[in-house]
C-alpha cells in the first residue's frame, strides 16, 4: 500500500488558470512518458532531472491529444518526497486536468489519499521528526473531511445504486461457493458459464451506465452544460450578458476541448452553469448571423439544460417550430422576451408547443422577468427535474477510477468465460469487481460473502 | 496427595485431532513430550461425522502431511471410501474426501502416538496450571501429579463445561458421555481468559441392518485411487458406499408440530451454533419453503453395523427423533442406537492468542482445535501441528513459525481466528481464502514442504524426493517454453481433433497448452518429451502454464501484502500513547494486538487512516513504550 506511485490535482479547484497534476513514486516518470508526447522522439524517460518540457498529453487508448501542457520531471531524492516527481502544468480548465488525472489512474498510479505526499515526505525522512503530529493531525482532518464529503455523495442514488450491483455480484459470488464448498448438495442449481456470463455482462453494463453518469457528475464541478438558442435578435446576447452580469462569472473564457466553443461559467442561485458557444451567440448577434438552426439543434444534443429564447414582438416562425421539435426531449426553459414591445406572437401556439415546459415572459431590456427566470432554473434544478442534475452521480476522480478498475476486472471475468476457463478461477476477477466497488461505498468485509451464503443457501449435515 | 509425575519439554492436554498433531510434531522434533487425555480408548475420537477432508478442509490435511503431520497417513491408513470432489471445477477447488473407519482411524492413531520415541501417553484429568507469573510451568492433574514443562499445549475441544442437552434433559458431560472438565474451563477464567459459550450438534445413528437401502440412492467411492499424502503408496480399493435419501413432507410436519420441544427454541440452548453445521429443526424454520432436504447415510466402519445418518443433526426428544426417522424413505424401521444431541461448550475467546497460537494471557501456553473457536477435525488438526511446532520450538529456544495467508490455508484459518475473532464455531470455508489459486491441494508439498522439514519433521528421503519433483517441473515448464511447434499437417489434424482453431504460426508448446481445449497430453504428441514424467510433475506442468496469468495475478497481490507483513509492530508498543488513533481502532489494537500492519489493517474498525497514523510513528522508530517499563 505504501509506495506504490500516487497522483493527485495539487492545486485548489476551479481556481487559478493553470492546475497542476502531481504524481510522486518510482513508476512516475514511466506513467507520465505513457501519457506525453513532446517535440520529435523525446521521452520523459530519459530527459534530465528537474528539467521541465512542453508537450501534448494523449490518451494512449486512441491516440488523441487531450491538452498541451508543461511537464517537470524531477529525480530522487532532492523532491518533495524524495521519490520521483512529476508535475503536469496545463491550463485547460477543470475538464482538462481531471481528464489527464483519469488517464494517470488508468494507467498504474493510485489516487494519492489524503496528505499522502506530505505523509510521504515525512516517511522518507524529508520533513523534520517534531512535524510528525502535525502529519497526523492532517492525515486524520483531511481523512474526515473527505469521508464526509464522500459520505454526502453517498447517500444518494449512487451508493444505492452500487449497493444493488454488488449484491447482484454478491449472490453470484455465493452460487459458485456455494458449489465449491458444498459439492454434493444437488438441489442447488450449478452455476453455468452461460448463467455467470449472463451476470458478469449485466454488471458490466451497469457498470458502464454509471461512468456514464460520471459524465453528467462533473456537473457539480463543472456546470449544467447550458445552451441558449434562437432566432436572430431575439435578445440571445442580453440574456447571456444579464446571466454573466448579475451572476459574477466563476471561470471565464475557458477554451474547452473543441477550440471555437467558448464556455461560461455562472451560478445562479446554487446552480451552477456552463454556458455554451457564448462566442458564438456574441459574434453572430454583433456581426453577421451565422448560427444556423443546424448548429443550434446540433448544441442542443450536447446541453443539459436549453433557454429557448422568442420573440414576443415576432409571430412564429417556421424555424422557431423547428426549434421547439429540437428540444422536445430536452430539460428546457422558454423565455418570451421583450414584453417591453407589442405582442405579436401567438401564446397559445406557444403553450401548446411548450407542451408542459415552463415559459418566462422577460423584457431583458427593461430586466424585468429575470428573478422569475432564475426561479425556474432553481426549481428545475433542485427538483431533480433535470435528470443530468442528481448530484449524487458519480463526480469523483477516486470513484470514477475504481469504476474503471471494476469494469477492467469484469471485463477480465467476461473474457475468461468465453475463454472457458473454469468458474472458480473467473470468480477472482469477480471477487475483484466486488471488492473495488465496495471500496467506493467504504464496504470490503468480507465476511459478508460468507453471510450471503448461508443466507441464500440451506446447508449443513 | 500431591506428588512430583516427571519433566518434559512439551506437555499437551488432549489427545484428539489437535493434541495428536501437537504431540507427534513436539516429540518429532526431538522434544520431550508428555500427552495427557480423559480417556486412552478416546484417542482420535470423531464424535461427529466418520470423515475426513472436503473443500478447504482436505487441503489443510494435504498441508499438515507436507508439514510432516500424521492425518493424511492416518486416514488414508483407514479410510472405507474416497472420492474427489468438484472435479468439474477449476484446480483451485478440487479436494479429497475419505469416509473414514472410525474405530480403525483411532486404533491406528493410538498405535502412532505409542511407538513415538519421544512421546509418553498418559490417561489423566488436567484440572489445573502451573503458572508462575504469567508463565505456564506444567500442569496438576486430579490424581496430585504434577508434570512440569517448558511449554504447555491445551487441545480439550469441546470437553471444556460440556453440556449435552436433548429436548427437554440436560447434563453435565463430554461428547459421546465421555466426562466433561468442569475444573479446568474455570481454572481459565481464573488466570483471566474471557470465554464464550459455542453449541454443536449431531445427529442419530442407527443400525445398518434395520435400513431398507432400496428406496435410497448408492454413492460409490472413486475407481481411480487417491491418497492424501505424499508419502502414500498403497491404496484400500475395497469400498463401502454411503447412501442418499431425503426428508419428506411428515418430516417436517412432525418437526414443525414439536418445534416447542426444541430446546434451540424453548431457550434452554443459550451458545452460538455454527450456521454451515444447522440442525434439521433449524433448516425447517430457516428455508420453510424447501420441500425435502438431502439425508446421507454414512458408515461408521467395518466392523460395525453403526450408521451416521447425515443432515440429521438435532436436539429434539428422542423419542421425536424416532418418529422423525420413521419417516424417511429407508429408515421407516430403523433401530436408533443413539440418540442425537446437542453439545454446548466453553471456548477461549481466539483473539487472547499470537498467531503463534501462544496465548497472550499466560505465556509458554497455547491452545489448539475446538477450544480455539472452531469446528471440525481438519481445522483442529491444522491448529494442532502448528502449536506442536511452536510449543517445541520455544521449548528449545528456537525462533517460532506463523504461517502467512498466502502459505496455506492453516495461515488463513489461524490469522482469522486471532485477528478478527469469531461468534460462532469456525469452519473453513475455500471463500476465507483470498488466495485459493495458490492454495490448492495438488501444490500443498510445494508451499510446505520445505517449511515442514526445515522444523525437522520431513525425512532427508522425503525432502530429496521432494527436491526431485521440484526440478523436474521445472525442466518440463522450461522446456514447453522453448519449444515452437509448426503449423503442420499433423499439428493441425490434432488441434482439430481437440476442437480448438488452427494455428496459423509457429506457437511455443506452453501458449498452445493455454488453449481450455488443450490438454499436457495433446502438447506430448506435438512436442514428445524425452521420457515419461510422473503424474504429478505433469499435474503441476500442466496447471502451473494453464493458469498462468491467474496465477502471477494472485502472486503479485501477494508481493504487495509481504511489503506490509514486513512492517512489523513491536509487542510492547503503546496503543495509548499515539495520538489521533481513532477509539474504536485503538480499542481493537489493544486487544489484538497484531504483530504487523498488515494483520492491523485486517483488523475490523481500524481504518486505512489509522494505519498511515501507525505507520507513521512505526517509521520514524518514536514507538512509544509501555509507560511502566
Amino acid at each position: 500500500m505504501e509506495f506504490d506511485t500516487i497522483a493527485a490535482i495539487s492545486t485548489p479547484m476551479g481556481e487559478g488558470a493553470i492546475a497542476i497534476v502531481r504524481l510522486s513514486g518510482s513508476e512516475a516518470i514511466a506513467i507520465a512518458d505513457r501519457l506525453f508526447k513532446g517535440k520529435g522522439k523525446k521521452r520523459l524517460n530519459d530527459v534530465p532531472s528537474h528539467t521541465l518540457h512542453y508537450g501534448h498529453i494523449i490518451d494512449p487508448a486512441d491516440g488523441r491529444t487531450v491538452e498541451e501542457v508543461m511537464v517537470a520531471v524531477m529525480r530522487a531524492p532532492k523532491t518533495f518526497t524524495r521519490e520521483d516527481v512529476v508535475e503536469i502544468n496545463c491550463h485547460g480548465g477543470l475538464v482538462s486536468v481531471h481528464r489527464i488525472l483519469q488517464l494517470v489512474l488508468t494507467n498504474g498510479a493510485r489516487l494519492a489519499e489524503p496528505g499522502e505526499f506530505t505523509k510521504r515526505a515525512f516517511l522518507n525522512g524529508r520533513i523534520d521528526l517534531s512535524q510528525a503530529e502535525a502529519v497526523i493531525d492532517l492525515i486524520r482532518a483531511k481523512t474526515d473531511r473527505a469521508m464526509n464529503v464522500a459520505l454526502n455523495q453517498m447517500e444518494g442514488r449512487l451508493s444505492k445504486m452500487i449497493r444493488q450491483l454488488r449484491q447482484t455480484i454478491l449472490e453470484t459470488l455465493a452460487h459458485v461457493e456455494v458449489n465449491i464448498d458444498y459439492p454434493e448438495y444437488d438441489d442447488v442449481e450449478e452455476m453455468t458459464h452461460r448463467l455467470l456470463l449472463e451476470k458478469s455482462q449485466y454488471v458490466r453494463s451497469e457498470i458502464e451506465r454509471l461512468l456514464q453518469t460520471a459524465h453528467q457528475g462533473k456537473i457539480l464541478r463543472e456546470g449544467l452544460a447550458t445552451v441558449i438558442i434562437g432566432r436572430p435578435n431575439v435578445g440571445k446576447s442580453s440574456l447571456l450578458n444579464s446571466l454573466v452580469h448579475e451572476n459574477k462569472a466563476i471561470v471565464t473564457d475557458i477554451p474547452g476541448t473543441t477550440r471555437d466553443v467558448i464556455e461560461e461559467y455562472v451560478n445562479v442561485r446554487g446552480v451552477p452553469l456552463k454556458l455554451i458557444d457564448t462566442a458564438g451567440i456574441r459574434e453572430t448577434e454583433d456581426v453577421v448571423e451565422r448560427i444556423g438552426v443546424e448548429r443550434s439543434k446540433q448544441m442542443v444534443k450536447e446541453a443539459d439544460l436549453v433557454l429557448f429564447v422568442l420573440n414576443y414582438n415576432e409571430p412564429l416562425t417556421e424555424e422557431d417550430e423547428q426549434l421547439f421539435e429540437s428540444v422536445k426531449e430536452k430539460d428546457v426553459i422558454i423565455i418570451v422576451n421583450k414584453t417591453d414591445l407589442p405582442q405579436r406572437i401567438d401564446m397559445e401556439r406557444v403553450k401548446q408547443l411548450a407542451n408542459e415546459h415552463p415559459i418566462i415572459a422577460t423584457s431583458l431590456l427593461e430586466e424585468k422577468g429575470i428573478d422569475q427566470l432564475e426561479e425556474a432554473i432553481s426549481t428545475l434544478f433542485f427538483a431533480g427535474a433535470v435528470e443530468a442534475a442528481d448530484l449524487t452521480y458519480v463526480s469523483n476522480s477516486r470513484h470514477i477510477a475504481l469504476l474503471h478498475q471494476a469494469k477492467k476486472a469484469i471485463e477480465e471475468a467476461i473474457a475468461g468465460i468465453e475463454a472457458g476457463v473454469p468458474i472458480d478461477i473467473v470468480q477472482i476477477d469477480l471477487t475483484r469487481a466486488w471488492e473495488l466497488l465496495g471500496e467506493i461505498v467504504g464496504d470490503t468485509v468480507h465476511e459478508s460473502l460468507i453471510d450471503q451464503l448461508f443466507s441464500q443457501f440451506c446447508l449443513g449435515k | 496427595m500431591e506428588y512430583h509425575g516427571g519433566s518434559y519439554d512439551v506437555i499437551i492436554v488432549g489427545a484428539g485431532h489437535a493434541g495428536c498433531e501437537a504431540g507427534l510434531a513436539a516429540a518429532r522434533m526431538g522434544a520431550k513430550t508428555l500427552m495427557i487425555t480423559l480417556n486412552l480408548d478416546m484417542v482420535a475420537f470423531m464424535p461427529c461425522n466418520p470423515s475426513i477432508g472436503g473443500p478447504a478442509k482436505g487441503i489443510v490435511v494435504r498441508e499438515i502431511d507436507a508439514l510432516g503431520g500424521e492425518m493424511g497417513k492416518n486416514i488414508d491408513k483407514t479410510y472405507i471410501q474416497m472420492r474427489m470432489l468438484n472435479t468439474g471445477k477449476g484446480p483451485a477447488v478440487r479436494a479429497l474426501r475419505a469416509q473414514a473407519d472410525k474405530f480403525l482411524y483411532q486404533h491406528e492413531m493410538k498405535k502412532t502416538l505409542e511407538r513415538e520415541p519421544n512421546l509418553t501417553l498418559l490417561q489423566g484429568k488436567v484440572e489445573r496450571l502451573i503458572v508462575e507469573e504469567g508463565v505456564c510451568k506444567g500442569v496438576m492433574t486430579h490424581t496430585g501429579a504434577q508434570y512440569c514443562a517448558k511449554t504447555v499445549v491445551i487441545t480439550t475441544g469441546t470437553f471444556l463445561r460440556g453440556e449435552i442437552i436433548i429436548g427437554d434433559i440436560k447434563y453435565s458431560s463430554g461428547p459421546n458421555n465421555q466426562q466433561p472438565s468442569i475444573k479446568l474451563s474455570e481454572h481459565l477464567e481464573e488466570l483471566g481468559f474471557q470465554l464464550v459459550r459455542f453449541k454443536t450438534g449431531t445427529p442419530p445413528r442407527v443400525n445398518s441392518r434395520s435400513i431398507d437401502y432400496s428406496k435410497t440412492e448408492i454413492q460409490p467411492g472413486d475407481d481411480t485411487p487417491q491418497a492424501f499424502s505424499y508419502e502414500t503408496t498403497e491404496y484400500i480399493t475395497d469400498q463401502l458406499p454411503c447412501w442418499l435419501t431425503y426428508t419428506t413432507e411428515e418430516t417436517h410436519r412432525i418437526i414443525d408440530e414439536n418445534l416447542h420441544l426444541s430446546p434451540m427454541y424453548s431457550g434452554m440452548i443459550k451458545g452460538t451454533g455454527p450456521r454451515y453445521c444447522p440442525s434439521i429443526e433449524d433448516k425447517i424454520v430457516r428455508f420453510h419453503d424447501k420441500p425435502r432436504h438431502q439425508i446421507f447415510l454414512e458408515p461408521e466402519g467395518r466392523n460395525t453395523e453403526e450408521v451416521y445418518v447425515q443432515g440429521l443433526s438435532t436436539s429434539l426428544p428422542e423419542h421425536i427423533q424416532r418418529k422423525i426417522l420413521s419417516t424417511i424413505p429407508g429408515l421407516e424401521q430403523a433401530q436408533l442406537m443413539r440418540a442425537g444431541y446437542a453439545i454446548e461448550y466453553d471456548a477461549i475467546v481466539p483473539t487472547q492468542l499470537w498467531p503463534t497460537l501462544e496465548t497472550k494471557v499466560v505465556k509458554n501456553l497455547y491452545t489448539a482445535g475446538q477450544i480455539n473457536g472452531t469446528s471440525g477435525y481438519e481445522e483442529a488438526a491444522g491448529q494442532g501441528i502448528i502449536a506442536g511446532i511452536n510449543a517445541a520450538r520455544k521449548a528449545l529456544g528456537k525462533e517460532e513459525l506463523i504461517l502467512s495467508r498466502s502459505d496455506a490455508y492453516i495461515g488463513v484459518l489461524i490469522d482469522d481466528l486471532v485477528t478478527k475473532g469469531t461468534n460462532e464455531p469456525y469452519r473453513l470455508l475455500t471463500s476465507r481464502a483470498e488466495y485459493r489459486l495458490l492454495l490448492r491441494h495438488d501444490n500443498a508439498d510445494l508451499r510446505l514442504t520445505e517449511i515442514g522439514y526445515k522444523m525437522g519433521l520431513i525425512s532427508e528421503e522425503r525432502y530429496q524426493k521432494f527436491l526431485a519433483k521440484k526440478a523436474a517441473i521445472e525442466k518440463e515448464k522450461k522446456r514447453l517454453q522453448a519449444w515452437i511447434i509448426k503449423p503442420t499437417d499433423q499439428v493441425q489434424e490434432v488441434i482439430r481433433q481437440a476442437g480448438g482453431s488452427e494455428l496459423k504460426d509457429g506457437i511455443r508448446a506452453s501458449d498452445l497448452l493455454k488453449r481450455p481445449e488443450m490438454t499436457y497430453e495433446h502438447i506430448q504428441l506435438l512436442a514428445p518429451a524425452e521420457e515419461q514424467l510422473p503424474s504429478d510433475v505433469v499435474e503441476q506442468v500442466e496447471i502451473q502454464i494453464k493458469y498462468e496469468g491467474y496465477i502471477e495475478k494472485s502472486l503479485q497481490q501477494v508481493e504487495r501484502l509481504k511489503k506490509m507483513e514486513n512492517k512489523k509492530i513491536p509487542e510492547d508498543i503503546d496503543y495509548d500513547a499515539i495520538t489521533g488513533l481513532a477509539t474504536e481502532a485503538r480499542q481493537k489494537l489493544k486487544q489484538v494486538r497484531p504483530l504487523s500492519i498488515a494483520q492491523a489493517s485486517r483488523i475490523s474498525g481500524v481504518n486505512p487512516a489509522d494505519i498511515s497514523i501507525l505507520l507513521v510513528y512505526l517509521e520514524q522508530g518514536r514507538i512509544a513504550r509501555v509507560s511502566n517499563e
